[in-house]
């Protein structure tokens, strides 16, 4: 049962991850990578990691592909539609892909992974929150000075200087 | 469970190369910052699947940070192709090369 669910969830992650660089439409290649992103979100759950999986879905499926499909919606029509590559490039991208995926496939194949099994249980949720609040407050408190300060540079770089308060961004 | 370790190691590999396909390949803007997205959750599925295995929870708490990193920047990186499309009107990465004020 679980090997059928992690087939699935396999097909559907890379499949998706697929449709979300090669689809023609930018649009539908977002709804694409929301499918990879919850597709994360999981394997997350089989691994026993409920609270990383609900934080996935919150912030990858729930924000940042929504951000991301706003961001599409403001470019011109004929952008979305446009396939923009390189095409001499596409066939030392395929072979770049294949090299890493074998080499990097070989290595975890012949290394000792193969042999880590586990029947211990998993890990609580509720060690990660007195993780969070021990010994990992100082990145904690790093990490929410990072996002507000990366959430404000957002706001003044989009900032258009050019346009008066009164008129509309046309 | 009674997928290993291996085989979400596996996974995490696949997504690692196409991400890779995609920033080698693809021109536009958006569709890099998706592949930047790919290679991203392939190292969070990395880091879940360790700590699983090696029941320890600390893995899951950089996985949070990770996520949460990675949100910041995708903030950021949205806003400079607005920036970039305003100025250019276009989103091909062959169009940015000049640096000029």
């Amino acid at each position: 049962m679980a090997d059928a669910v992690f087939l699935g969830l396999t097909v559907i992650t890379i499949g998706s991850a697929i449709a979300a660089l090669e689809l023609r439409s930018l649009i539908y290649g977002s709804i694409a990578l929301m499918g990879t992103l919850g597709g994360i979100a999981g394997f997350f759950l089989l691994l026993d990691a409920p609270f990383v999986a609900l934080f996935q879905i919150a912030v990858y499926v729930g924000s940042i592909a929504v951000l991301i499909l706003f961001t599409v919606m403001l470019v011109k029509r004929e952008l979305i539609f446009k396939k923009i590559e390189d095409r001499r490039r596409k066939f030392a991208g395929i072979g770049l892909m294949l090299v890493t995926m074998m080499s990097l496939g070989a290595i975890f194949l012949e290394s000792g992974i193969k042999d880590i099994t586990t029947d211990e249980p998993a890990v609580d949720f509720r060690d990660i929150g007195a993780d969070f609040v021990t010994y990992y407050w100082p990145a904690l408190i790093a990490m929410a000075l990072i996002l507000a300060g990366s959430v404000t540079g957002a706001l003044v770089l989009a900032r258009r200087e050019d346009v008066e308060n009164d008129q509309r961004a046309s | 469970m009674t997928s290993e370790l291996v085989d979400y190691a596996l996974v995490s590999v696949a997504l690692l190369g196409i991400g890779i396909y995609g920033l080698a390949v693809k021109r536009n803007f958006i569709r890099m910052l998706f592949a930047v997205e790919i290679i991203i959750n392939a190292a969070n599925l990395n880091l879940v699947a360790f700590a699983r295995f090696l029941p320890d929870s600390s893995g899951q708490t950089l996985a949070l940070f990770s996520i949460a990193i990675a949100a910041a920047e995708v903030a950021v990186g949205l806003s400079l192709i607005i920036v970039a499309y305003r100025m250019y009107q276009n989103v091909d990465i062959a169009d940015f090369r000049s640096l000029k004020g």
